[in-house]
């Protein structure tokens, strides 16, 4: 395949993925940071417009330039619709993760005065931004409610940039396994009147914890879980529905890498924990692939160019090997990430000229993505 | 961006020059013990490339930093070691790291301070977590000691701030590639780290810069008949195709490096791509002496290299 050829006529692994834009309604972009998930997040969400779908992406910290071309400058938590050449609708949301998590907190306590406490809460502050998860977690809550409503006929989630890139499936058992903790219990235990007296070895845990984090935060906790009290079955009850649509056949997970080995070996983690979740990896896009100038062996090339050490055409051998090089890796890291997708599709994405700064960025990279010239 | 990948360089080059170093890892498994062809590293340390006293090579080590390893050797130094256990085994740590933003920095931080104290290596090389990470991992000594006014995390937090307000003791070196979005990243995180950390700042590496080569303007079969040799069939296209992709890359990469050095008042330290297989000890010596180069010729103040 010859670079100057770039796009033509749609594979049939295009199709499949576009197949996946047109039918779905929810389609989750994973992988590590830095393999253009966030693009290829506000691709697919276009494709969809284009098709004739409302679709809606959310995004999370995009860069500032990607922002800039959806227009998404200035906006929070709630859609706002960018218009463009297509049928259907474009929306964009930029994940405002404890804004997200304070409507939370108000749609499931008891009265405004529970609210009110909670939101106030030092603790709180702290966990509602930096809990570990939090940002996953309230990513899903944000997909469930724009799913469950009707404006929207697609959801196209760019999953945060984590280590684990499984924490947003774990996310939402996360936050209620917190508040099953035993240090939670012991601290509830006397404002239920279950036991007044908490027994002496839970006594000297609490003593402990306090002692190792300093008293003022000890209390700001102990208030956040008295507040906190009676909401548990509401937020324990809606992860287990997010849990349930993530694993729901209208949801497609899209795994987006690079060809490098360490995205590579990361996506093939995810792949092997979504498959141990019994989740198929629907198509695997792999953005930033150098192209391939040619068929001769990458050692053949050096040998040439080392035997014209020194001249012009010496130095054009050595460039055309050290490219003939990198994309046999590339093809060698890919091919058992490929096998195990399979029979999922697999689309390749060039190395592009510079990155997407606009509506024209986005609609080029939709291009290769889907295969039109 | 290639963070490991410089932290791995950075060390080797400091190696070659005599001193004894010493890599730590935070974020579990980083493709470093890969490239040394070791399993996983664990919380001691192991040996990646002997010391050579003869030859003048210091030697490699490295190992890996969990706040929970660092909460226990914390709280048994500080005589709480009966409580240690129970805390991290009931998941309390998990709990206080909740409550408190940071602690899990600062434990972690905590330590490598003590390791820098205990003078067991002439240089640490920190492979921190990555950008977005980066600003408030470095920042939760100077939360945490407002935070938590009183007790051990306070004086940690402390110790902490006196290591990484120390240019002597403790220096940032950013790691980017010469391409737009890192390097406007490397540039925010750049501002916000003097800002908000106010960590002294040392060269910033920019990593896969593409190697010059002779002959890339050249027409190949002009420049094989000069050389007095013929291409195949199809090869002269092949050739003014790749050569073409990589005058390309090249332009692009200079913008970006003339941006970055527009953008961001700190020299450069430039590491080739390296097209060759994959990293190993030997392409870690090509890319520390690439560092050393750099080092060599960076302008004034002297970057003391000796120890």
């Amino acid at each position: 395949m010859s670079p100057a050829k770039g796009a033509s006529a749609a594979s049939s692994e295009q199709a499949e993925l576009a197949a996946l834009v047109h039918d779905r309604s929810i389609v989750i972009c994973s992988g590590s940071g830095g393999v253009g998930k966030t693009t290829t997040a506000a691709v697919l969400a276009m494709e969809a417009a284009a098709a004739g779908r409302r679709a809606v992406v959310v995004t999370i910290d995009p860069a500032k330039r990607l922002a800039d071309a959806l227009g998404l400058d200035g906006i929070g938590n709630a859609p706002k619709q960018i218009d463009g050449p297509w049928s259907g609708e474009l929306w964009a949301v930029m994940l405002d993760t404890k804004s997200t998590f304070d409507d939370l907190v108000t749609q499931y306590s008891a009265d405004p005065e529970q609210a009110e406490r909670i939101l106030a809460n030092r603790f709180y502050k702290n966990i509602s931004g930096a809990l570990s998860g939090t940002q996953e977690y309230m990513a899903m809550e944000k997909l469930y409610a724009l799913h469950a409503d009707e404006a929207f006929d697609l959801v196209v989630v760019d999953t945060p940039p984590s280590r684990n890139a499984l924490d947003f499936l774990e996310a939402p058992r996360r936050l209620t396994r917190f508040l099953d903790h035993r240090l939670y219990r012991v601290l509830m235990a006397p404002t239920r009147g279950v036991m007044k007296a908490v027994n002496v070895a839970a006594q000297a845990f609490v003593r402990s914890v306090s002692k190792v984090v300093g008293g003022e935060v000890f209390d700001d906790a102990v208030a956040f879980f008295q507040a906190f009290d009676g909401m548990e079955a509401g937020f324990k009850e809606r992860a287990e529905l997010v849990l349930d649509l993530l694993t729901s056949p209208v949801t497609a997970f899209v795994l987006v890498a690079s060809p490098s080995r360490d995205t590579v070996d990361e996506a093939r983690f995810f792949a092997d924990k979504l498959a141990e979740a019994d989740i198929p990896v629907s198509a695997l896009i792999v953005n930033r692939m150098h192209p391939r100038f040619t068929d001769a062996l990458p050692e053949s090339l050096r040998a040439r160019s080392d035997t014209l050490d020194g001249t012009d055409i010496g130095g054009l051998y050595r460039n055309l090997a050290d490219f003939a090089l990198v994309a046999a890796r590339e093809e060698e890291h890919l091919a058992g990430l490929a096998e195990q997708v399979a029979p999922s599709p697999v689309i390749r994405v060039p190395f592009l000229r510079s990155d997407v700064h606009d509506l024209d960025g986005l609609r080029l990279v939709g291009d290769h993505l889907f295969g039109r010239s | 961006m290639g963070k490991t990948t410089v932290s791995a360089t950075l060390a080797r080059a400091a190696a070659h020059q005599g001193l004894s170093t010493l890599i730590v890892e935070v974020e579990g498994k980083s493709g470093l013990s890969a490239m040394y062809g070791e399993p996983a590293f664990s919380y001691d340390e192991v040996t990646l490339a002997a010391a050579d006293p003869d030859a003048g090579f210091g030697g490699v080590r490295a190992r890996t930093l969990t706040p929970d390893d660092a909460l226990l050797d914390y709280l048994e130094n500080a005589g709480m070691s009966r409580i240690s256990r129970r805390l991290v085994a009931s998941g309390a740590l998990d709990m206080v790291a909740t409550a408190v933003p940071g602690i899990r920095d600062i434990l972690v931080l905590g330590k490598v301070r003590s390791i820098e104290q205990a003078r067991s290596a002439d240089l640490v090389v920190l492979d921190a977590p990555a950008a977005g990470h980066a600003i408030s991992f470095l920042q939760s000594a100077s939360g945490l000691a407002d935070a938590v006014r009183l007790g051990p995390i306070n004086s940690q937090a402390k110790d902490v701030l006196a290591m990484l307000d120390d240019p002597e003791r403790c220096q940032v070196l950013l790691v980017t590639l010469p391409e737009e979005t890192p390097v406007n990243e490397l540039v925010d995180t750049a501002y916000q780290l003097e800002d908000r950390v106010g960590v002294s700042l040392g060269p910033v590496v920019v990593n896969g810069c593409y190697p010059e080569l002779p002959g890339l303007d050249a027409d190949p079969a002009a420049a094989a008949a000069e050389a007095d040799t013929s291409l195949r069939r199809g090869e002269a296209a092949a050739l003014a195709a790749a050569a073409e992709f990589r005058r390309d890359r090249m332009a692009l990469q200079a913008e970006q490096l003339t941006r970055l050095n527009d953008a961001l008042p700190l020299p450069q330290l430039r590491l080739p791509y390296l097209f060759d297989a994959e990293l190993g000890p030997n392409q870690l010596d090509e890319l520390a002496a690439a560092l050393l180069a750099g080092i060599e010729d960076l302008p004034a103040p002297h970057v003391e290299v000796e120890p």
